[in-house]
């Protein structure tokens, strides 16, 4: 990866004694995935380049031979990236952490030989020839033009031999300016890792002071400095999972747990709560009403409902499953089931469990909540998971949420004929829902009853589709999932074992 | 002699000093004793801290129960003198249905006192040894009222030291008999249908001088199994009963009793029992029957055992079934399940009790046959079949041929009894489409036939979200391809992996021939086509397209036509005729690569290739400008420059695999692998019928499918082991991923000691595995680290997965139920998750 920076100061060539650097030698100092290469490709008195050269060895980077027994990944992962990747030429954090150990006392705005000029701002122009921008070119611009630079990032073509696949995520950038070159290094530092959102290394609990520092001056009034912030940190997973599990968890707060697309009840009120939460206040309430104390959160994914359900002492047994193991372990962060005192502890369980997988574990209880769940289950396998559900855990009372598809049409941006989220395998009309209603209620010995969540509109209903199920009495009926068999012959007392 | 049931667990009763642990010692094996000084020591460190007795037997009771559970025959060595310490041995033996036996050692008291002082441990006084010798008096008489099925008293040391154990098999037990059988549904009087059946089956009548049969005797070899319910309702109950026991008694047949005979017989003894079920209609026929006979009948009936277990425990016939934890056991519940089945405690709306489907949860490995319950058809769920196909209501009687699994009927002459209850076909969801999360998740050790697999828990919980999530249904999910191993690593000379090693390979596991196939450089495909568009032995739909980890492969429409295109070449080609078969399942790979993985062609490998493109030249070009300032770069140049050309030659390895396809236009699909059809694996077929097969289907519609190239090899022959290798590096040079090696022998193929074999080794060509490895691997420094790439986990791995796949085959063609059918493929998946080089 490389990174040029041409001064057309005069002499330029005080570029050197800035950087420490003489422009008439080769630099080089070994990194722990390289060796960083310090050239001057051009050096006179009108203009001076200096060129930061990172030669990455692929196999430090990949951190040598096996690294013993990782975790096991999923099956489906792409795996080979940790091999075949676009660090060794493209600017990233390994190039900023070159550049602060190559330039360390410029970076810090020191010059024993040229302390005025140090604190000056002179003409610069930098390029990075390869710079992965991620969220596009124009990120680009919006983070280094509020710095005082004239930001040129021409994006670079995928495959000059496709060129139906477009550009690449990479820009070829060019920034010019005048700039203190501390001010222009600390940009570079933290804004080309920042571009690149991707660091090479384990964040360390000194990175916030890190970014701090090299911020100094500049980021605190950055129009994008969320943006900015948000990035730099964004791998404080070692940083400290805990810190990690609460980013996490407002990320899984602030979203409906399944619809990617905003939901909003008719837009024009703002302050009303989410239809999220309607969701959530109808399902509970839905609870409250059939005087369940053991409940079941199937499908519970990171846990938003069953932390409103663990503040409620009616619920004395709380379960959430989730096919997720992910999703469980997030949910017992957002529980905080480890901090909570055993009594409170003892009513939460949170297991992974698959619907269309009859689970023993899940017999006995008060009621089921399957909210925005089934439109994730493909449509043939639907009758196993109401044969787990309804037949074979069977709880007393089945809350059942899904999208009313029909409400589609209100939301902005949503393609006629597509889903609200990329893995809903379906979603129901009202007349689909309740002939699906129907048909459970049919087979397994339920009775249900219909409504809508959130503002109904009178054309296409409400956005959300809400069943309530509960069990008939079984005695005067069959349980026709139950294979009914009937013996033939009322049984009397069991005879003694002959004891043959 | 004392006689004890195989399966037992067993008391030993005597007071502190009579003999009990030298009398276990001698008897019986150290594991299977059970002391309860043993688990003082356990619990406490010190085998006669009293204060430790209620947890020390706690444990004892729970360990106990373990033992019972697996059938293992367990001795307690304690003193057993208190009532309330024999109920709770009683209460373990009914938990898991054995017979509970005591066998009590009654010794002088004064011997007793003699043993008991001489050791220096024991510090109670004469007062407690008197008492236990009361409280020995006091249990003669309650032993068997407590539930102890046998009682054996040793008086004396003579006695004691003469005793010898003798085991004694349970009645149920007759696993020596291993058929083949002819099991008979429920008759209900039905003689003339029986008579029917029997000639059908080709047994021979034999009568009596009334004309009325009095046996049959059958073919050779075979046994009949009647599974009860031989009376009631029919028209000729007694003639039935002739036959039947004509036959037993010929050792013609065996019989196990029904809920009719049982209810029978309590009437015949005189018993308040109502007239109700048919029993009426019985009664009355037997009015005309000599008393003698009727004495007959209620002494046959009251010989009857509950179930057996036969075949070497491969069969169970039991009336009304038989969970598997009852199999081969004796208690008064296993009897009355055995007979009556289990309810819910709920009736239906014809008021009769409503039977809880035991069967759909049967996870055994024995096949169970039974009857009680008429339906239309019989119907295979979990391998366990209810043959009472309701000949007396109407329907028909039949019988299954075990163990060809052939189910032969006659129908009713006449509905000789109004069902209370319509007949009914089983309910269109087949009960055994359930599965069960105890099927698949947690730590589990998968056992079949090519070894035993032990599925670490994380991994199957990683498997069960993809699997739950993103597979297709499991019904049609029969089989997953097997991770493959790259040959061992090469040394030759800029190469990572050749041939010459793959040969070697094989070659030192005694493999004597080999194919070479062209490696497709696609997506692995897996194909069921079913003959039927429309639906076939998986439930609707005609087929099923998925990736290597069970996904759709393109979702519909495209897999729909896609199976249309290969569903008409199988027919073209003739081979549903051939094969005998309404579906075929085919290993394949769907090419271009960029068909299915464009996304990831540029998400991650164009993207590092525009990266490396964009980023070298600008390199260069500032060297150049370096050097032309007589910096000393020229060692850095040239190793730069090295590396951009081989960004191209990266470049030029994912673009060939790149080619434009719209829909199903520019699809190809080359099948190798014809794994299996209706009932029959073909993994023990060797490569050349495969691919002869393969062939077929490319002739059949070129245009679509793509064959396979290949090259076989004889690994004596040097020159044509140099012929592939030329081969090879042709077919690489122009853009190929190399060649699978696999034992010309087949899938299945066995290396000489027996084991099982790689069924595949690849060997991958320089060029692509640049885009494994990374642009420039082939640089003699990386070479060499890569070198020390280790493959015995990516090998173990490939082997494992490859004998789960094997099972599954297995499973599918012998109509294995679902649960074990997916429990096995699942398993692959599971694998799957195991962390390996990825580059491997």
């Amino acid at each position: 990866m490389l990174l040029t920076l041409t001064t057309t100061h005069r002499p330029a060539t005080d570029l050197g004694y800035l950087l420490v650097k003489h422009p008439d030698r080769v630099h080089s100092f070994e990194l722990p995935v390289g060796v960083a290469h310090v050239v001057y490709p051009e050096a006179d008195e009108r203009r001076c380049t200096v060129a930061l050269l990172v030669d990455v060895d692929p196999l430090r980077l990949a951190g040598g031979r096996g690294r013993g027994r990782s975790q096991p990944s999923a099956p489906d992962s792409f795996t080979l990236g940790q091999y075949v990747n676009d660090r060794p030429y493209a600017a990233s954090s390994l190039l900023a952490s070159a550049l602060a150990r190559v330039f360390r006392s410029a970076l810090r705005g020191e010059s024993r030989d040229r302390p005025e000029l140090a604190a000056a701002a002179i003409p610069l122009e930098v390029r990075v020839p390869v710079l992965r921008c991620r969220g596009g070119a124009d990120l680009a611009a919006r983070v280094f033009a509020p710095l005082g630079w004239a930001v040129a990032a021409d994006p670079i073509p995928l495959d000059e031999t496709h060129p139906d696949w477009g550009d690449s995520r990479y820009v070829d950038l060019t920034l010019t300016g005048t700039l203190r070159l501390a001010d222009a290094l600390n940009h570079l530092y933290v804004l080309l890792p920042v571009l690149d959102d991707a660091k090479h290394y384990w964040v360390a609990p000194d990175e916030i002071d890190k970014l701090l520092r090299a911020g100094a001056g500049w980021l605190a009034g950055h129009p994008e400095r969320s943006t900015i912030t948000r990035r730099y940190l964004a791998h404080r997973r070692a940083l400290a999972g805990e810190a990690m599990a609460r980013l996490a968890e407002q990320r899984l707060a602030e979203e409906p747990p399944a619809d990617s697309v905003a939901e909003a009840d008719g837009g024009e009120a703002p302050h009303r709560p989410s239809l999220a939460a309607r969701r959530r206040e109808a399902v509970l309430a839905a609870l409250a009403a059939s005087g369940a104390s053991r409940v079941l959160d199937l499908g519970c994914g990171g846990g938003a409902l069953l932390a409103a359900l663990a503040g409620d002492r009616r619920y004395t047994e709380i379960v959430g499953t989730d096919v997720s193991a992910r999703a469980l372990a997030l949910a017992a962060r957002r529980l905080g089931l480890d901090r909570l005192p055993e009594r409170q502890r003892d009513r939460i369980r949170l297991w992974q469990s698959a619907l269309t997988y009859r689970d023993d574990r899940l017999r006995g209880y008060d009621a089921a909540v399957l909210m925005e769940v089934v439109e994730h289950v493909d449509p043939s396998r639907l009758p196993a998971l109401e044969d787990a559900v309804f037949g074979h855990a069977r709880p007393a009372t089945v809350v059942v949420t899904t999208p009313n598809a029909e409400h589609n049409v209100r939301y902005e941006g949503l393609e006629a004929g597509r889903f609200r989220h990329p893995d809903h395998r379906f979603e129901w009309t009202r007349a689909e829902f309740a002939g699906w209603v129907d048909r459970v209620t049919a087979t397994h010995g339920y009775a249900a009853t219909i409504g809508g969540i959130g503002d109904d509109d009178p054309e296409v209903g409400a956005p959300t589709q809400l069943a309530v199920f509960t069990t008939t009495p079984t005695n005067a009926t069959t349980r026709p999932n139950a294979t009914t068999q009937t013996n033939a012959t009322t049984q009397t007392t069991a005879p003694k074992e002959a004891g043959r | 002699m004392i006689d004890i049931p195989e399966l037992a667990l067993v008391a030993l009763v005597g007071v502190s000093g009579s003999g009990k642990s030298t009398f276990a010692r001698r008897h019986f094996a150290p594991s299977q004793v059970l002391s309860s000084d043993t688990f003082r020591a356990l619990v406490a460190d010190d085998e006669n801290d009293q204060s430790a007795s209620a947890d020390a037997f706690d444990a004892l009771h729970h360990v106990a129960g373990i033992r019972l559970r697996r059938g293992r025959l367990t001795v307690v060595d304690a003193t057993n003198l208190q009532p309330h310490a024999r109920a709770g041995l009683v209460r373990v033996a009914r938990e898991h249905d054995v017979l509970p036996v005591a066998i009590v050692l009654d010794v002088p008291e004064a011997l007793a006192w003699e043993r008991t002082e001489a050791r220096a441990d024991r510090t109670f006084g004469r007062p407690v040894l008197a008492r236990m010798q009361r409280d020995l008096r006091r249990s003669y008489g309650q032993l068997a009222r407590e539930g102890f099925r046998k009682v054996h008293v040793l008086r004396g040391v003579e006695e004691i030291d003469a005793a010898e154990i003798r085991y004694e098999k349970l009645f149920n037990d007759r696993r020596e008999l291993t058929g083949p059988f002819d099991i008979v549904g429920d008759i209900h009087g039905c003689r003339e249908e029986l008579e029917a059946l029997l000639l059908r089956l080709g047994y021979g009548l034999r009568r009596d001088d009334a004309g009325r049969p009095v046996d049959a005797v059958p073919p050779a070899g075979r046994t009949a199994v009647f599974v009860g319910d031989l009376v009631d309702r029919g028209p000729d109950s007694p003639g039935v009963l002739r036959l039947v026991m004509g036959m037993v008694a010929a050792g013609h047949a065996i019989c196990v009793p029904g809920n009719h005979e049982q209810k029978l017989l309590r009437k015949l003894r005189g018993r308040d029992v109502r007239l109700t079920h048919g029993l009426a209609e019985t009664m009355a026929q037997l009015e005309a029957e000599p008393a003698e006979f009727v004495a007959e009948v209620a002494a046959f009936v009251d010989g009857l055992v509950s179930h057996f277990v036969l075949d070497g425990g491969r069969l169970v016939v039991a009336h009304a079934g038989l969970k598997e934890e009852y199999q081969g056991r004796a208690s008064g519940r296993v009897r009355s399940f055995a007979l009556y089945g289990e309810t819910t405690g709920e009736t239906d709306e014809y008021g009769m009790p409503v039977r809880y489907p035991w069967a759909r949860d049967y996870r055994g490995s024995a096949m169970v046959v039974y009857g009680h319950t008429p339906a239309l058809e019989p119907e295979w769920v979990n391998n366990t079949v209810c043959v009472d196909t309701g000949c007396v209501f109407g329907g028909k009687l039949t019988a299954l041929r075990y163990p060809e699994r052939e189910l032969v009927s006659v129908g009713a002459v006449k509905e000789w009894y109004a069902p209370v209850r319509p007949l009914v076909t089983p309910a269109p969801a087949r009960p055994d489409a359930v599965l069960d999360l105890r099927d698949v998740a947690g730590r589990r050790h998968v056992e079949h036939p090519y070894g035993t697999l032990t599925v670490p828990a994380e991994n199957a919980a990683a498997a069960l979200e993809v699997m739950s999530r993103f597979a297709v249904d499991p019904r049609w999910l029969t089989w997953l391809p097997p991770t493959m191993a790259p040959c061992s690593t090469s040394t030759v000379d800029g190469f990572l992996e050749h041939p010459a090693q793959a040969f070697a390979d094989y070659r030192a596991a005694g493999v004597e021939r080999v194919v070479c196939e062209e490696k497709h450089m696609g997506s692995r495909a897996v194909v069921l086509v079913c003959r039927d568009p429309d639906g076939g032995p998986f439930g609707p739909g005609g087929g099923v397209v998925h990736t290597r980890t069970g996904r759709p492969f393109f979702g519909p429409p495209l897999d729909d036509e896609l199976l249309d295109r290969v569903r008409a070449a199988v027919t073209a080609a003739g081979l549903w005729a051939e094969l005998d078969t309404d579906w075929l399942l085919l290993d394949c790979e769907l090419l271009p690569w960029s068909a299915k993985a464009g996304g990831l062609i540029r998400e991650q490998y164009a993207s590092v290739g525009a990266a490396g493109r964009a980023a070298l030249p600008a390199v260069l070009a500032t060297l150049d400008e370096a050097a032309g300032r007589g910096l000393p770069v020229g060692e850095l140049r040239e190793r730069m420059a090295a590396r951009s050309a081989e960004v191209e030659a990266y470049s030029a390895s994912y673009r060939a695999y790149v080619a434009p396809t719209d829909g199903l236009r520019g699809v190809t699909l080359a099948p190798f692998v014809v794994l299996a059809s209706a009932g029959a694996s073909h993994a023990d077929r060797d490569h050349g019928w495969h691919l002869d097969l393969a062939d077929r289907l490319c002739a059949a519609d070129p245009g679509f499918f793509t064959p396979t190239r290949r090259r076989v090899v004889d690994l004596a022959d040097a020159s044509a082991e140099a012929d592939a290798t030329d081969w090879w590096l042709a077919l690489t040079a122009g853009g190929g991923e190399g060649m699978v090696v696999k034992p010309y022998a087949g899938p299945a193929a066995r290396s000489s000691r027996g084991s099982l074999l790689q069924p595949g080794i690849k060997c991958r060509g320089r060029e692509y595995l640049r885009i494994i490895y990374g642009p420039g691997y082939t640089g003699p420094e990386q070479l060499t680290a890569l070198r020390r790439r280790s493959l015995g986990r990516k090998r173990g791995l490939a082997l494992r997965e490859h004998a789960l796949g094997l099972a599954a085959l297995d499973a599918l063609a012998a109509g294995a139920p679902l649960w074990r059918r997916h429990e096995l493929v699942f398993a692959v998946l599971a694998c799957e998750s195991e962390p390996v080089d990825p580059r491997l």
